[in-house]
């Protein structure tokens, strides 16, 4: 099978029209409503004592600061357990670093196929193409991966990621890249095609790779959840299994999966458990009869320890992956998880991009929030979401760089202007009594168009007299 | 801040201040007048700082912290009496109360002080039914209303049911519920402006919930909505020229005055 894979970030500047585009987009509006409704519908089903998911979020949030504040720790103890149970680890600071060893690997094994179970840090490294380039097919294997990879596209929605097309697209897209498939927009149906194709990469590829839910340093076991059983497949049938995670994902012990897991499958899709979950503890041993001869870790940074470095942004390493928080974003809803351009949507994308992609490409992310902070009601993480996108909006339009790559260079003159000059008016009472004065005298001068505002509402206009004018009269009540 | 977790109330006071906000002051004074003429009548004498202009909000979310902290400093002089602030609006109550003292963390002096004024800052409803044990008889006549509450009074001050408790305490008037009430209206201060198209498609949906509900007018504690809510609207009524307004609405305090006063419904 071919594949027209390409690297798909998109520059932060074309976020308006594309934003646009897909508001005017009624079919792709209409699909991410129902899918939002349904996800929060479900997840609000599994949580139905209000007490007791505020106590485990504390318990939640109590375990990843736990993992963080002792991260490097941390990860020598997970580098060493892995090792003592069979399994390489490796270090990448970079996606080109990561992709390097996937293929140092791939090449020893002289691979020619790889099979990939769902992993949100692949699309991060761009791990798809810098296969193909390669020469090495790599197939995605989780259904809604399989989609918008036959698609050509990258996933919308980081749990779902197939979320923003209709039945009848994907039986479209079958009937014309699935060799020797007719037209059927059965369910059932369609994923048994894509299943049958499946079945025979799975015995044919050298390689399994997929991502890791959390890395538990004191046993050295890599945690996986899934649903498909296509997680299992990957990591169990090739002869080489590569997990790629980022170094985020550690926790300090195998109890702390236990807690944690009681929020994911809850928060992402609104399951009490996933179907699958693996425990993956080294490589096939002598007297077993399945699983991989190697395994691997592979460890990315890829800017994280930016966010690890500040005190503030270091909450935003928090992040268990579960999407509820997109799930119930206004502005994701309206626009889907394309229009973000970068792999992470949504409001955890907005918060991880710039230490991934820099602040500078990014920060139109961090700007498109209402800051209702209905991600942060849900978090099961309690991610301080609303918080940090005010932080990032600081950072970039500092008047200095900053700590942050990419920070300060969103700054505008005329923009910083105006807030200097609003900030003169608000921060002088006298002055702010002449403004206010002249803008309710000078009422009738108002702009009957204001910009952004009166393109979808009425005019603002100050009233006739301020409220500080009404009050020197005898009061009514 | 937890929201969930209960705050103490004090005793209904003889004196507080009006922290009346920027947007009331110069838009909507009607709310302002109202808000004073329901706390008088309870007998409580309420002073108005005339040095008050705005909470800082605008710039604090915008990214420009220090204009923030510029005007946000002038308000912290403005209530030199322990008594408490009353705020008719959520989100300048949150700022006030949550935000203030993250913005003078790192000032010792100012901090103590935003400190102290974050707690006995309160928004006009939690105000009304924790303080002043709020009850007076509906005598309009029956109505049909929505609630919009603005996603910084139900998830920073926490304080949704305040206002539907209000409502609820009219026995003429049948409150509805909108499909997805607790979504945001799509107003966000600068992400308006900035985020047109989505700040349009968001309060689109609001005013197609909102109609749908069946409910004759919206009422809200927040002006911010209120102006996006009713200016998206009215300007839909403007295109399909309609001479009245399809969707109506006004200030909770506005409409519990003018229910409980004996004014027209
Ligand atoms: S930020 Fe919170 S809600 Fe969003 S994906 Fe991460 S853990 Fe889930």
């Amino acid at each position: 099978m071919s594949q027209n894979q390409t690297v798909h970030f998109h520059p932060a500047e074309g976020f308006a029209e594309r934003s646009r585009a897909a508001v005017n987009d009624a079919h792709l509006r209409r699909s991410f409503r129902g899918a939002m409704d349904f996800l929060q519908a479900k997840r609000l089903s599994q949580f139905p004592d209000a007490d007791e998911l505020s106590a485990l979020r504390d318990l939640g949030k109590a375990i990843r600061l736990h993992a963080l504040a002792n991260l490097p720790d941390l990860l020598e103890q997970l580098e060493a357990k892995l090792q003592a149970n069979g399994i390489q680890v490796h270090w990448a600071e970079t996606p080109d670093q990561a992709n390097a060893i996937v293929l140092d690997i791939a090449h020893r094994h002289d691979a020619k196929n790889m099979v990939k179970g769902k992993s949100m840090v692949s699309e991060e490294i761009g791990l798809n193409h810098a296969m193909e380039v390669a020469g090495i097919e790599a197939l995605e294997t989780d259904m809604g991966e399989y989609i918008v990879q036959l698609a050509g596209e990258a996933p919308s929605h980081i749990i779902m990621p197939a979320i923003h097309k209709t039945r009848q697209q994907i039986a479209e897209l079958f009937a014309a890249k699935v060799p020797g498939v007719a037209y059927t927009d059965n369910v059932d149906e369609l994923i048994r095609i894509g299943r049958d194709v499946l079945r025979k990469k799975f015995a044919a590829a050298e390689i399994g790779l997929s991502g890791v839910n959390f890395a538990v340093a004191e046993t050295g076991t890599l945690y996986l959840v899934e649903n498909e059983g296509n997680g299992r497949m990957c990591t169990s049938v090739p002869k080489v299994h590569i997990a790629v995670t980022g170094i985020e994902k550690v926790v300090a012990k195998l109890e702390h999966v236990a807690l944690l897991n009681i929020l994911l499958p809850r928060s992402a899709t609104g399951q009490a458990v996933e179907t699958y979950q693996n425990f993956i503890s080294g490589p096939r041993k002598p007297d077993e009869l399945d699983g991989p001869d190697e395994v691997h870790l592979i460890l990315l940074d890829n800017g994280r320890t930016q966010a690890y470095a500040d005190v503030q942004l270091r909450a935003t390493l928090q992040c268990i992956r579960c999407g509820a928080c997109m799930n119930h974003c206004p502005v994701y809803a309206r626009i889907g998880g394309h229009a973000y351009g970068t792999t992470y949507p949504g409001p955890i994308g907005a918060i991880i991009s710039p230490h991934l992609l820099g602040l500078e490409a990014t920060y139109a992310l961090a700007t498109a929030s209402s800051l209702c902070g209905a991600c942060v009601e849900v978090c099961p993480v309690r991610i301080p979401i609303t918080d940090i996108l005010i932080r990032l909006r600081n950072e970039a339009q500092a008047a200095s760089a900053g700590k942050l790559r990419g920070g300060g260079r969103a700054r505008k003159p005329l923009q910083s202007s105006i807030w200097l000059v609003w900030s003169w008016i608000y921060g002088q009472p006298w002055l702010y009594r002449i403004v206010s004065w002249l803008m309710s005298r000078g009422r009738a001068l108002a702009p009957s168009n204001q910009g952004a505002w009166t393109r979808s509402r009425t005019p603002l206009n100050p009233a006739p007299q301020r409220l500080r004018d009404l009050l020197r009269r005898p009061a009514s009540g | 801040m937890n929201p969930s977790i209960p705050r103490p109330y004090p005793p209904k006071p003889a004196n507080a201040y009006l922290f009346a906000t920027c947007l009331i002051d110069q838009f909507a004074p009607q709310a302002g007048l109202d808000t004073v003429s329901l706390l008088q009548r309870e007998g409580i004498s309420i002073h108005f700082p005339e040095a008050q202009t705005c909470c800082g909000q605008p710039a604090y979310t915008s990214g420009y912290p220090d204009e923030a902290r510029i005007v946000a400093r002038r308000q912290l002089d403005l209530f030199p009496q322990a008594w408490p602030v009353v705020v008719p609006s959520g989100s300048c109550a949150a700022m006030m109360r949550h935000h203030y003292p993250k913005l003078f963390a790192n000032d010792p002096v100012l901090y103590a002080k935003a400190n102290e004024l974050a707690g006995r800052i309160f928004e006009l409803t939690e105000f009304l039914i924790h303080v002043v044990g709020f009850k007076r008889v509906d005598v309009g006549g029956s109505c049909t209303v929505a609630l919009h509450t603005s996603c910084h009074a139900r998830r920073e001050m926490g304080v949704h049911e305040t206002s539907a408790a209000l409502l609820a305490g009219l026995t003429q008037v049948k409150v509805v519920r909108q499909a997805r009430a607790e979504e945001c209206c799509g107003f966000g201060g600068t992400f308006a402006m900035r985020h047109p198209d989505i700040s349009a498609a968001i309060v689109s949906d609001k005013v197609a919930s909102l109609k749908e509900s069946g409910a004759q007018r919206v009422v809200s504690a927040d002006c911010g909505c209120l102006f996006n809510i009713l200016g998206r609207a009215e300007k839909i009524d403007q295109s399909a020229a309609k001479g009245t307004p399809s969707l109506p609405g006004e200030h909770i305090a506005s409409f519990l005055w003018r229910r409980t006063s004996g004014g027209e419904a």
